[in-house]
Formats: C-alpha cells, structure tokens, sequence
C-alpha cells in the first residue's frame, strides 16, 4: 500500500478516476452494457485488424535500411498523428489548470501540488498514449505478426510520441500563461489546441493542392523537390522514423530523450503549477469590457440584440449570441471552416484547371454542414442553459423549437454560403446540387438532434456523444450519406437514389425510435 | 391593474392534483391563492411543494387534477396562464454568456414587452437589485446570490400579476436576502400574488400572509400563523398551541402528526 499523500497515492486515485470516467463515457452510465461494450470492444478490434492487413500487410518485412523517400513519408505521416497528439495534450494540460472538480480539494490540502501536477501530467501521458495506442495497435499487431516482433517497437515509437507532445503542451501552456495571462490563455490554448489539430493536415493538402493539384497528403510527402532538400538517411532526424519501422535502438533512444523532455516539463512547470491554477480560478470568464472577441459581435449590432423583435426573432438572436461569444465554440467551428480550405483552394485553382474536378466539393461541403448542423442544433435544443426560462416563457412549444431550428440554419446558410456562391462561378449545376446537399443535410442533422434532445449543460458539448450513441452514429451516417448523393447526383447519375434513400431510412428510424419522437 | 384579496378570482386555484413518480409526489393536492397575498408553501423534504409548483408553471404534467391562474385553465392554455406568471428556482438558470441588461432584455421580449419599454424595467430592476454597476458584465463570473437576483429580476421585468418561487432566499447573503424580502413584499404591496417555498421558518413567519404546510403530498393545514397554531393544537389535542409557540414549534407538531398518521 501506497502511502497517503504519496506520489503513487494520488497516482492510483487519478487512474481510478480516468477509468470510471471512460467507463462511463463508453456504457453511457449505463452497467448492464459492459458486456454489450465487451462485444462491441471484440468486433471491432477483429475489424480494425482486418482493415490494418489489407493496409500494411505487404510492408511488413521491409529493409531495415529504408530509402530517403520511405523515411520522409514516415516522418510526414508520424509528424501529422502527433500534430493530433499535441492537439490533445494541449486540451488537456489545459483542463488540467482550469477544470476545478477536484482541484480545490488537492490545493487545500497539504499535498504539494507539484507532486499533484506531476501526477496529472503523467495521467494526460497515460491518457494521449492510450489513445494513440487504440489506433496504431491493430497496424502494430499485423506488422508484428508477418514481419516479426521487431515491429513492437513502435509501441515505444506511441509512448515516446505522447510523451513528448505532453511535455510541449505543458511548456507551451505555461508560457502562454505567463505571456497572455490566465484571462486570455483558456480561449487562446484551445483555439491553438484546434489548428495544430486540423493545421499540419490542412497545411499539407494545401501544400499538395498548390504543387500536385490533388488532395492527397502523400504526394507532397513522396515528392522529389521535399525528398532531395531532406538530410541525409544517416540523419539523427529520421531515428523516429526508424524506430517506427522496427529499429529497437531508434526506439529505446526516442523513448529515452522524450522522458527526459517530459521530466524537464515538469520540474520547469510543476513549481509554478499552484500559481497557475489559482490565478485560473481567480479569473472571471470575461473581461469587464467587452474582449476584441466580443467587439465584432457589438458592431454587427448583437449588443443591442435584445431590444425589440418577435420572441421568435429574440430567441434566434439569443442562440447566435451565444455561439458567438463561447471561445470553444469558436475554436470548434474553426476546426470546421480549416478542413473547408483545401476544397475552397482546389476551387480557386480550378479557374485554371481542368473541368470537372469541383465536383469534389459537393460532398465535402454537404459532409462538413451536416457535420457543423449537428454540433449546432445540439448546442441550440439540448444545450439550452436556461431550460425553465424557455418552458416557462408564453409561447408554444413549437415556436420555440421553429426559431432554435431557424438559429442553426442560419448559421450554417452563413457560413456555406460564400462556398456555394463561388462553386457557382465555376459550376453553376454543382453549386445547385451542394445547396441543396447542404440545406437537406443540414436539416437532417438537426432532425436527428430535435428526436434525440436531452437536457445538458452547454459546457458538455465536447462530449455530447455520450449522452446518445444512436444520435451521433445516426448524425454521422445521414451526413456520410446526403454527402455520396450529392456526390452522385453531381454526376448526374440515378444512382443518388441508393444513398439518399438510406439517408431517409435513417432519418425515419431516428423519428419513430428517438426518445422524443412521441413528444414532439 | 392588481386586484387585492376582495377580487374574487383567486391567483391560483389547484383541485385534486396528483403526480407520481416511482411513488406519489403530490397526491390530490387542493389549494388556492387569493389575489394580492404573500402565500408561502411549507413542508418537509419530498413533501410535494416543488413539484406542485413546477407544475403550476408548466415545467411538469399531472396525472390528474386541475390548475386555475387567475382563473385561466393553465392545463389546457398553458399559453395564457404563463403570460401572467413568472417562475424562479432554486438553482437559478440563466445565461453565463449574456449580461444581466441583455438577459433582462431578452425575457421581458419573451413576454411581448416592447424594446424601450424593457430597457427601462431592466435598468430600474438592476438599480433596485444593487446590480446596476454589473449590468454590462457576463453572468459567468457572478456568486450564485448574483445569479438569484438575476433571475429574480426576470422574474419581475414582465410584471406578472403571479410570482412563483422556489427557494429564492437560498444562497443570500443577509443583505441580499434582506433586499429580495423588501422587493418581494413591494410587489405584494403593488397587488401582486406570490407563491413561494423555503425552507426558512422565519422568513415564512415574518414574510407571509398565509403559509400552508404539505406533507405526503397532501396541504396538512393552512392559514395565517395563529390559525396554524390553532390547528397544530387541535390535531395534537392539547387543546391548542401557546401563542407564543414559533412557527418552528407549529410546523414540526403539524408534521409529526401527520407522520404519526400515515
């Protein structure tokens, strides 16, 4: 037994804690569904393996020697997972300093919080390794079968890249504390959490778009210009890259000088760690005065939202102000509009290229509206922080679910509307097909939403998943399948048919079945 | 225009109502509101009065029984019925994002209140609340007894002739608490009705024009705090409660007997 108050100790009460939190967030509270959650677990771990040998089951045994072009690819690719990593990390080391829960009761008692933040951050290394690991392992496992347990390596190749991505966040959090003030760093850490999530991606596909004239990522990582200014394969640069294809020496060093970036972290972050949390919680949530986030808000005329107006045109003034000044939100609908710069740059080359290739965009923009519609309509019928007020209000049910739903459209009709408005420029009958796509994907989305709302706090948008897996697999699959119908109704075949007819499956299963779809 | 206890519609007229849960919550509750009085709702944990009063407001459905407001059948024009109320919990739910002026603003504009007209509540409400100088920063940095008066004050920007509330003294510090007991009793002065839980013996004691006492989901008694009085000592047999007796003294002999009997 650990002693109390020890390192080990407070250690066993985090894992403790993250574990009933994922078991909760996968049953959805629910305990005669861990056995279902067994099942599920097994099905789709054979799954994953199958899909990972149809993948990588011809790279297992290649020369350990790899050409500079396969170390380059490697580098790009594990560089873009790990840009998802830090992503992470950063959302975590920063809940880690703002998130009260149990943070008052650790800085009140006599532990040192050092000790305590050391703890935390080796939970967030154990959390993003985890994580990682669910992705990488049934690659991992295949590699490790048909070409030999060398491949195991690359496990460490995971942990090492947590671990370093930890590290960086914590420092980078901490400095950004320092430089911009508790106030500020929330909303600055998570916007900057969002594009090192979606930015190395984007940022690769514009660089594909711009030299290739393709989506593919591959292409710019494979291509002779990036390859020849590359250092030399005999490069301390590429020991990751080894130790991904089964070096156990790349491995172990990597390993190695990740822990030992990861303890500098913490002895540099971990004194400072007290400060911190407490200027956090000492912060209000907005600045007296209005905050440049705010000022574009009070010019579009939102500060004076609520003077005049129907209730109906009040309550989609509401839901619009409140979307505006959510720094998460921001950062989420940001995250949205990054993954739209590729197709947008496609459209933009396309004046000049060759004819037919916008009708990639259809798909595209009527996934992302049914994506960011879902998001939306969540936030506007079940993240309603004022439920009573609203039921409590003199108007009819109906006109309060019409004007949130009206709220969501015009959100979605503002932000696609600069997409469609160009595509019709350069394909006036694509640009038809994807507004349309668009509206109905949109709707769908939020129909989804109308049938399974609940009553949540706002702040749980981040995992709204969990409060209906029907719902989220249900808005999924009608985004995925408005999108192949676009797709093929773009290219003018009845085709479209099959997939808009699934979509509509969906959509009336989720209304006869959805927990709400007898009291709407 | 108010009308005062003579108008002979009452505020709130409840008949047999009835809601259940996995077991009865309130079980053929009748109770009745005059106009213009201060009525506070006593009874002990799980007795029935939030739930009675979340379905007086429209929050909740009942089983069975009827809901009269100002003599409009709240069951079957919800509509109506809410036009004239206003509600308050006890763990106000507003907006963290809003400033107090917007949210006042926004639930006077709920209620059909034209824009000028809201403005100069709001600001009147918040000047009377002491929260005019926090009336242009966001609710998510305020204490929850901020947060009270923020919803107390949309309770009250629309000027609804009935006011229900749920714990509104829960969280108040003695000032503030002192402050929301001057206001809900100008507006009980105004001609105003209020409906009101707590907790607090001694707000119901000094407060109230009537109090009544719930227990098992059903009103034990009701009535001014002599006539409570009168009634515990008449169940107890004692041949009446000393006049001196607290409300505290009455209420728990009104409970215990009650207890005793079921």
């Amino acid at each position: 037994m650990s002693a109390p108050g020890s390192i080990a100790w407070i250690a066993r009460h985090e894992l403790r804690l993250a574990w009933r939190d994922w078991l909760a967030m996968m049953t959805a509270g629910g305990r005669t569904r861990v056995r279902t959650l067994l099942v599920v677990l097994l099905g789709a771990t054979a799954f994953m393996h199958a899909i990972a040998f149809s993948i990588v089951g011809r790279f297992a045994a290649p020369a350990l020697d790899a050409d500079k072009t396969t170390l380059v690819v490697v580098t790009g690719s594990a560089l873009l997972s790990w840009s998802l990593m830090l992503s992470q990390a950063m959302e975590s080391v920063t809940r880690a300093f703002y998130t009260r829960s149990d943070l008052d009761l650790l800085l009140s008692s006599p532990v040192p919080p050092a000790r305590a933040f050391a703890v935390r951050i080796g939970a967030i290394v154990l959390s993003v390794t985890a994580m990682s690991a669910l992705f990488a392992a049934p690659f991992i496992n295949v590699l490790a079968v048909l070409g030999g347990a060398r491949w195991l390596t690359a496990y460490a190749s995971v942990a090492a890249a947590a671990t370093a991505a930890v590290a960086i966040a914590a420092l980078l959090t901490t400095a950004l504390f320092r430089t911009i003030g508790p106030k500020r760093t929330r909303l600055v850490a998570q916007i900057v959490a969002a594009v090192i999530g979606a930015g190395f991606v984007v940022g690769l596909q514009l660089a594909a778009i711009v030299s290739q004239g393709t989506l593919s990522r591959l292409a710019v990582l494979a291509s002779e210009p990036l390859v020849a200014i590359a250092p030399d394969v005999g490069s301390l640069l590429w020991w990751p890259a080894r130790a991904v294809l089964g070096d156990m020496v790349a491995g172990l060093a990597w390993l190695a000088a990740s822990g030992v970036l990861l303890c500098v972290a913490i002895a540099v972050v971990a004194p400072r760690f007290a400060d911190c949390a407490i200027a956090a919680a000492g912060t209000p949530h907005a600045p007296t005065r209005p905050s440049r986030f705010v000022r574009p808000a009070r010019r579009a005329g939102l500060g004076r939202a609520f003077r005049g107006g129907s209730p109906m045109a009040l309550l989609r003034r509401k839901e619009w102000t409140l979307l505006l000044r959510d720094p998460w939100l921001v950062s989420q609908t940001l995250m949205q509009l990054l993954y739209l710069l590729p197709p947008a740059l496609l459209l933009w080359r396309s004046f000049g290229g060759e004819a037919g290739r916008e009708i990639l965009l259809v798909p595209v923009l009527v996934m992302a509206a049914g994506q960011l519609a879902g998001g939306l309509a969540w936030l506007a019928i079940s993240g309603e922080d004022a439920p009573e007020l609203i039921a409590t209000a003199p108007l009819a049910a109906g006109t309060i679910l019409r004007a949130k739903v009206e709220a969501v459209m015009g959100c979605i009709l503002t932000v696609f509307a600069p997409f469609v408005l160009a595509l019709a420029l350069v394909a006036p009958a694509y640009a038809a097909v994807a507004g349309l796509g668009i509206a109905i994907a949109a709707a769908s989305a939020t129909e989804v939403q109308l049938c399974f709302r609940a009553q949540a706090k706002r702040s749980h948008f981040r995992r709204r998943q969990t409060f209906s897996r029907v719902a989220t697999f249900a808005e999924a699959f009608v985004s995925i399948a408005w999108a192949a119908t676009a797709a093929l109704a773009a290219t003018g075949t009845t085709l479209a048919a099959m997939p808009g007819a699934v979509a509509v499956g969906i959509l009336a299963r989720a209304h006869l079945f959805g927990p709400q779809s007898t009291a709407s | 225009m108010f009308m005062a206890f003579s108008d002979p519609v009452p505020a709130l007229e409840i008949r047999g109502l009835c809601k259940s849960f996995t077991r009865p919550a309130v079980d053929g509750l009748d109770l009745t509101v005059r106009c213009g009085e201060l009525y506070t709702l006593l009874g002990p944990n799980g007795a029935g009065k939030t739930t009675t009063l979340r379905m007086v407001v429209g929050l909740l459905r009942p089983d069975a029984g009827s809901i009269r407001v100002r003599g409009v059948d709240a069951l079957a024009d919800p509509r109506a019925a809410k036009q004239v109320m206003a509600w308050v919990s006890d763990e106000p739910m507003i907006y963290d994002k809003l400033t107090p002026l917007e949210y006042l603003e926004l639930v006077a504009g709920l209620w059909g209140i034209d824009g000028g007209e809201a403005r100069l509540r709001a600001q009147r409400l918040l000047d009377w609340l002491n929260l005019a100088p926090h009336a242009h920063q966001r609710c998510e940095s305020f204490s929850k007894g901020m947060r009270q008066k923020v919803a107390l004050a949309g309770a009250l920007v629309h000027e609804p002739s009935l006011i229900v509330l749920d714990e509104p003294l829960t969280g108040l510090d003695a000032g503030s608490a002192r402050l929301v007991k001057t206001v809900l009793r100008e507006h009980v002065a105004a001609g105003r009705t209020i409906i009101m839980t707590t907790h607090i013996l001694e707000v119901a004691e000094r407060m109230a024009d009537r109090i009544g006492v719930i227990a098992g989901g059903r009103l034990i008694a009701q009535g001014t705090l002599d006539e409570l009085r009168r009634q515990a000592g008449a169940k107890t047999g004692d041949g009446g409660q000393s006049l001196e007796d607290t409300l505290e003294d009455t209420f728990l002999a009104l409970v215990a007997e009650e207890a005793a009997a079921a």
